[in-house]
């Protein structure tokens, strides 16, 4: 196949069939370091941390959060809709990029669609330990009950619980089918019996034949199918939580394009953020190379720019409502008490994406490594800025309140990023964090080896 | 024998052909094969399957009983006559604390007082209510009340003690030794009766009776003008112009329920009425009475009195007659004088003063303007006042000089609020007979070394005569729920007289009301038919002339006019509206109950001005040092007059209960209780911070059109001035207003009437079961009042006009809470009611936040006890415990942790009226159904009623021009209205 000479290799260093597998798997047959062991040691105690607060939530009661009679919702609901964003990436990257035939994502997809399931996980949490009484929480479910009792098909809320179960299933789905051809190349190089059996069970039998790759190809493209507007439709869902509501600062009809950007845009900055340290850790340079981190930057830079636009049409669109409660509402989100949270939002979401139209920035690691961190933070400050400030001064000034999180909730936060990190850690050791066999299908027309022989031919 | 084969193969292989030999299976074993894979192997069926079934039921059945604990409810052996499980008994009665007087009806269930209520019978409260008289139900129910007679901390039997008394009492009136009867103001006539028939017993006893904050200036000027003494009967009602002097009648002053009636339906606009009276308020800390007024001039304490002597000398002065040389009064006082002087026979001016000149020259001033007769009289008077505080000087002078010897108290704490406290306490630890008559511990009992304790008023007997033939009736709504006994009882035992009150009232009415009436033809169904109705007002005709008679005015006026201005800071103390005097500090619900101005509770604190807090450099909640002696947290007070600072009294209790004690501080010693105020006070900011629970922390109503407002001019031209846009939006949907064919309940709040009194907000804890959070809850903003009372300041900071306007659940329509429910918790009922189904609520509040009106309340935590989870209750006011749970109202489920609670328009009460209609085979009455709140509104600012029903009192103010619906832009549809504001300002 023909590959513009222009177009960076996707695969460096002059890689074999064979030294492909070799090296992906090579994590999960060797034993891990001492930092790994540092870092779970981390990430479990995060773990930890958190399930104690949530216990003590559960056992106390919402009070023990820093939320009032006026402000209903603070850090939980944020950090419900910060990991849900976070969990777009994935199937982003799997299923519209599948789509879109582009080739960059088979080194990446893997991991991004374990951390989308790992961030959906988190998200999922919250709504769950937010609720007053959680024990009721299969409240949710239309479930058939002699009380006749049923959900009520008009709340968001409601949405989210299908959105949300939908869109893990689909995604766990994907992913998992997606694994099924490594997991039969782990088995085949497993010695240890046990593990040969473990990983046996996990391939489904896979045996590579003609008649799997191509059922499984056909699955692929049916879930990428599935899964696209999924991609599309979860983070609107989530949206509506606030859009439909009265609330000034939440009744915006600009909410479902604008949450889906941003849930892209802040996704694409978590994948950076674990990418940029496991390409190094696991010495993956060669398959997830500088190209790859400068496509996701373009990814963010495109995404960013909506968020920024959509932020200024809501400013827009309060000043042009002429409705008082709006204009106060966002008047308030940037001068009021909040303002260093909408400073900290501009900032991160707005400003710093826009210095990646340098390519050097783009291409620079230590740079986009800290810009995805600030975008993650900023991402996290805009749930924050939209939920709290909008909330804490609305209609009647009577009850006007402030709001400022307790030790219980900065902990169950700090438990979710244990919970997604202690995820990331073991997936890295029993996993291939690369699709191997995805990765190996692009080697041909887009590695560095063919490029050259390819183009020394012709000239 | 045949082979018959199935297949080939099995003919072939001959499998198949043995039988299995495996042993048989268990039960269990066979039960479970129904989880193997359908295979012709294993043998489970249908009766297997049902097996299965049965057992999962048996199991189930055995671990869910194991969980639940026995509860036994045991029905009547016997019905008491009176008494039907499920249907309230009201009982009518009077409330009477100190100078506090309300004429009730106790609600009770299944025999046990659980509201009270206003009793519309009465000529001097009218139905209404107070704050206190709401929550004293409670008080019934206090753990710290004494459950037995004591002396020391042993426990006696009343005979025991009976017996020691009458000892010491016959010992004391040989040797003719003095003893003291401290008791408050009774206005009691059977009481006084049987106190007089006591000291006629011991002649030895003085009766001194003591109260903390007195009327003595009233008493002695009415005595030296009129020569008659007491406190003047106020009608606010007949006076189209007040001027009022620092007095907070609307507050505290005096009668405060009967006020604010009488002040409202002199400005209530509608049956075509468009007057309304002119109220000027002349003080210098914001007062409840001076928020409501339509022009106020903040002054300093000290310079109120020559402001009087002005007005006076004005008024002479536009009488025509001789008048005194003072300093030349400013324009204010001359307009005043000059609106005063056109509203002659119909104006009044009042003064809080307790200094006697004061009072004698609002006399005059009253006097000249010819209103005596109509707007106030003195031959109708006020008794709650009665304590002269001479009185109370002397007695501590006898303490310590020992010259007494014995004292009994009933219903006084001058250890806690008298100036002299300490003294006192150091006096009365010497004395060698000393008996308190309480029901409560406090400061004073504490000291003393014989109890006799009192019933609570719920459980006693009593009669009041608290206006000048206006009579009422006490009856008790329990049986005493401890070995407690009535004051009177126990006077009469000590008398060897029959210790039956009951008896002793009947014939104290028998020779002394009886006689009054015509209408009952015998005693017993007078005296029947009057307990029935709670109050007795014979129609007496009285002629007095009222003659002005004193001859050395000049005296006075020269005696107010030449005193020199204070320059310095100057202390007021104030009687806070929840607490009072403290004598209910150990109320939770009053606690809890924000002040209705500075929207603070669970403390007292300074209040500063704007301007001296800028001086001084002083925010909210600072602390400061007030002339080294008290250490306060400020509060900034907009409207608070410049150089002057307040406090409230009755903080800072040291013997009560656990709720009440160490909430403030004591600031009693600071000023004499006859005193107005102390000027030089020096404030020292401390540079500490301390936390004040405010359940509004904003003022600002942001220029939004919450409270609409207008003069009474403008409303006069237009009637909907202030409310052009009144139901504007009520069409704007493309959907169709929802149609509730049978009933369609609503509320209308008239923000005219409302003065902010806060009676209503407890009304609703009482009645709905509203959990209590304390002090730090409230400062994280977790209080749950259904109906709260929002206060906004508007203008000028150093003198804003004051809006107030009760917020309760709208009841929306078209609610916005209902569609974000995930799982339908609430929704609307097909009577226009926005219902809660607590069982069903998960606590995502999301309704909360989605409410534009901000009235649901979660439960962030356990606070009633309902929760399934141990060890993890929240109760800081003891609200939970067994006997403070009986005031709970049975009718109202109370409500766990986690889930989201809000007005209900009490419902129960519209179930039961709508039931009692059913009954009766008839449609509900128009005013048959009232909500707690309206109920208890002594102005009758808030009434409930029927939206369907196009003859009812709801629709005639819903149609009114100055109805309009809060935030009703954004179409909410809400079924609670509110009428405009109409502030009757002069240009």
């Amino acid at each position: 196949m023909y590959v513009s000479p222009i177009r960076e290799p996707l695969v460096t260093g002059k890689k074999t069939y064979k030294k492909i597998t070799d090296e992906i798997s090579a994590p999960i047959e060797g034993k891990p370091g001492k930092a790994w062991y540092a870092g779970i040691t981390l990430t479990v105690s995060a773990l930890l941390l958190g399930l104690a607060m949530m216990g003590y939530t559960i056992w106390q009661g919402i009070g023990t959060w820093g939320l009032n009679k006026t402000i209903g919702w603070g850090w939980g609901i944020t950090n419900f809709v910060w990991w849900v964003g976070i969990g777009h990436a994935g199937t982003f990257i799997s299923a519209i990029l599948l789509l879109f035939r582009q080739k960059w994502r088979t080194s990446i997809n893997r991991s991004a669609e374990a951390m989308t399931l790992f961030a959906v996980m988190c998200a999922g949490l919250f709504p769950l330990i937010h609720m007053g009484r959680p024990l009721l929480g299969f409240f949710v479910f239309p479930y058939p009950n002699t009380r006749e009792l049923w959900v009520n098909f008009n709340s968001p809320l409601l949405w989210d619980v299908f959105a949300i179960s939908t869109y893990f299933t689909v995604s766990l789905l994907f992913w998992y089918v997606g694994l099924i051809p490594d997991i039969g190349t782990i088995r085949d190089r497993m010695k240890s019996k046990f593990k040969k059996w473990i990983y046996g069970l996990l391939s489904f039998g896979w045996t590579g034949s003609a008649k799997h790759w191509q059922r499984h190809e056909s699955i692929s493209l049916i879930l990428a199918g599935l899964a696209a507007p999924l991609v599309l439709s979860v983070h609107s869902i989530v949206s509506t939580d606030f859009a439909t509501s009265v609330i000034p600062g939440w009744h915006t009809t600009i909410f479902p394009p604008y949450f889906v950007a941003g849930a892209i845009f802040s996704g694409f900055a978590m994948v950076l953020t674990l990418l940029i340290v496991t390409r190094k850790v696991l010495n993956l340079e060669n398959y997830i190379t500088v190209g790859h981190i400068e496509s996701m930057n373009k990814i963010i830079i495109a995404t960013g720019s909506i968020v920024g636009i959509a932020y200024i049409t809501e400013l827009f669109i309060a000043w042009y409502s002429g409705v008082e409660y709006e204009q106060y509402a966002f008047l308030n989100r940037a001068t009021g008490p909040y303002w260093w949270a909408y400073l900290i939002m501009m900032t991160c979401n707005v400003i710093s994406p826009q210095l990646l139209w340098f390519k050097k920035l783009r291409r620079n690691l230590v740079f986009t490594f800290i810009l995805s961190i600030f975008i993650n933070i900023g991402m996290w400050f805009e749930r924050f800025v939209i939920i709290v400030t909008s909330l804490h001064r609305d209609y009647l000034p009577s009850s006007w309140s402030m709001y400022e999180p307790t030790m219980v909730e900065v902990g169950i936060f700090i438990g979710t990023l244990g919970l997604f990190f202690t995820c990331f850690l073991l997936f890295i050791r029993v996993f291939p964090v690369i699709a191997i066999a995805e990765v190996k299908s692009v080697l041909k027309s887009s590695g560095d080896q063919k490029d050259k022989s390819e183009t020394k031919e012709k000239h | 024998m045949n082979k018959y084969w199935k297949s080939l193969t099995e003919l072939k292989n001959g499998e198949n052909s043995v039988p299995d030999q495996a042993m048989p299976k268990g039960n269990l074993e066979q039960i479970l094969d129904i989880f193997d894979k359908n295979e012709n192997a294993s043998k489970s069926n249908r009766r297997d399957f049902l097996k299965l079934c049965g057992f999962s039921l048996a199991i189930s059945t055995v671990v869910a009983s194991c969980e639940n604990s026995v509860q036994k409810a045991i029905p009547y052996l016997i019905k008491p006559e009176e008494v039907t499980p499920g249907k309230a008994n009201y009982y009518a009665s009077s409330f009477a604390k100190g100078n506090d007087y309300c004429s009730i009806l106790i609600k009770t269930r299944e025999g046990r007082p659980i509201k009270i209520e206003g009793n519309d019978l009465s000529g001097v409260t009218h139905g209404g209510t107070s704050s206190r008289v709401q929550a004293s139900v409670l008080d019934l129910y206090d753990t710290s009340r004494y459950k037995h007679p004591k002396k020391g901390n042993q426990k006696l039997a009343w005979e025991e003690l009976d017996e020691t008394v009458k000892k010491e009492l016959n010992r004391l009136k040989n040797a003719n030794e003095q003893f003291v009867l401290l008791t408050s103001s009774i206005y009691s006539p059977s009481t006084i009766s049987v106190i007089q028939k006591f000291i006629a017993e011991y002649p030895n006893v003085k009766w001194v009776q003591y109260d903390s904050q007195s009327a003595l200036a009233l008493i002695q000027a009415n005595e030296m003008c009129f020569g008659k003494a007491g406190v003047a009967e106020y009608r606010f009602d007949y006076a189209d112009m007040i001027v009022s002097f620092d007095a907070d009648f609307l507050g505290t002053w005096l009668m405060p329920v009967e006020h604010i009636r009488q002040y409202t339906k002199k400005r209530k606009l509608c049956n075509g009425n468009i007057s309304m009276s002119h109220h000027i308020q002349i003080e210098s800390r914001l007062s409840l009475t001076g928020s409501n007024a339509d022009k106020r001039i903040p002054v300093k304490p000290s310079e109120q009195k020559l402001l009087i002597v002005q007005l006076y000398n004005e008024i002479l002065k536009l009488a025509g007659k001789e008048i005194y040389s003072v300093p030349a009064s400013n324009d204010n006082m001359k307009q005043i004088a000059k609106d005063l002087w056109s509203y002659k026979e119909k104006s009044l001016v009042v003064s809080g003063s307790k200094d006697t000149s004061v009072q004698v020259i609002v006399n005059a001033i009253n006097f000249e303007l010819e209103n005596y007769g109509s707007t106030l009289r003195v031959d109708k008077q006020l008794h709650t006042f009665k304590a002269n505080d001479s009185d109370m000087d002397q007695l501590l002078k006898d303490m310590k000089s020992g010259k007494l010897k014995g004292i009994i108290s009933y219903g006084v704490n001058p250890v806690f609020d008298y100036q002299q406290g300490k003294e006192f306490s150091d006096a009365l630890k010497k004395i060698d007979f000393s008996l308190a008559m309480d029901e409560v511990p406090n400061e004073t009992t504490a000291l003393m070394s014989l109890l006799a304790p009192d019933n609570h008023f719920l459980e006693s007997w009593n009669d009041f005569e608290p206006k000048t033939n206006r009579y009422s009736l006490m009856q008790p709504g329990i049986r005493p729920l401890f070995d407690t006994r009535q004051f009177q009882s126990s006077l009469l035992s000590w008398m060897g007289e029959d210790s039956n009150y009951l008896n002793f009232i009947k014939n104290h009415w028998e020779k002394n009301m009886y006689p009054m009436q015509t209408a009952y033809p015998n005693f017993t169904t007078f005296w029947n038919h009057t307990l029935q109705q709670g109050v007795f007002e014979p129609g007496v005709k009285s002629v007095f002339d009222t003659k002005f008679s004193l001859a050395n005015m000049n005296s006075f006026v020269n005696q107010l006019a030449k005193q020199a201005d204070n320059k310095g800071i100057e202390l007021q103390l104030y009687e806070s509206i929840a607490i009072g005097d403290g004598k209910m500090a150990n109320n939770p619900w009053l606690q809890e109950m924000p002040d209705p101005v500075t929207k603070i509770c669970w403390d007292n604190y300074l209040c500063v001005s704007p301007k001296q807090a800028e001086e001084m450099m002083l925010e909210t909640g600072d602390v400061v040092e007030l002339n080294s002696q008290v250490k306060l947290p400020v509060y900034v007070l907009p409207g608070q007059a410049y150089n002057t600072v307040a406090v409230a009294t009755g903080y800072g209790r040291q013997v009560c209960g656990v709720v009440g004690k160490n909430v403030g501080i004591n600031v009693n010693f600071l000023l004499p209780s006859n005193d107005d105020f102390t000027g030089d006070v020096k404030l020292v900011k401390t540079g500490e911070i301390y936390n004040l629970a405010m359940t509004q922390t904003h003022h600002s109503m942001e220029g939004r059109a919450i409270v609409r407002e207008a003069g009474l001019e403008e409303y006069k031209k237009n009637p909907s001035a202030g409310n052009e846009s009144h139901h504007a939006y009520e069409n704007a949907s493309i959907y169709e207003k929802p149609k509730f064919p049978n009933h369609h309940w609503g509320l209308v709040v008239d923000l005219n009437s409302c003065v902010g009194c806060g009676a209503c907000s407890i009304a609703c804890q009482s009645e709905n079961n509203v959990p209590v959070v304390g002090k730090k809850e409230v400062i994280r903003a977790h209080e749950m009042s259904w109906i709260r009372i929002d206060r906004y300041f508007s203008g000028d900071e150093f003198n804003p006009d004051v809006s107030f306007q009760p917020v309760m659940c709208q009841h929306c329509d078209n609610a916005p809470c209902e569609n974000v429910c995930p799982v339908a918790a609430t929704n609307h009922s097909s009577e226009g009611l926005n219902q809660m189904a607590y069982n069903r609520c998960i606590g995502t509040r999301y309704c909360g936040n989605n409410c534009p009106y901000k009235v649901r309340r979660f439960n962030w935590f356990d606070y009633t006890k309902a929760d399934s989870i141990p060890n993890n209750l929240h109760d800081v006011a003891e609200m939970t415990i067994d006997l403070k749970r009986m005031v709970l109202n049975p009718d109202v489920t109370i409500r766990a942790k986690g889930v989201i609670e809000k007005c209900s328009l009490c419902v129960q009460r519209i179930q039961e009226g709508k039931l009692n209609a059913k009954i009766e085979g008839r449609k509900v009455k128009d005013g048959e159904i009232k909500t707690a709140c309206q109920q208890a509104c002594p102005s009758g600012a808030i009434i409930f009623g029927d939206l369907n029903d196009k003859e009812s009192k709801l629709v005639k103010e819903t149609s009114s021009k100055r109805n309009y619906h809060l935030l009703e832009e954004i179409h909410t549809l809400p079924s609670v209205s509110y009428l405009t504001k109409i502030r009757n300002k002069k240009a």
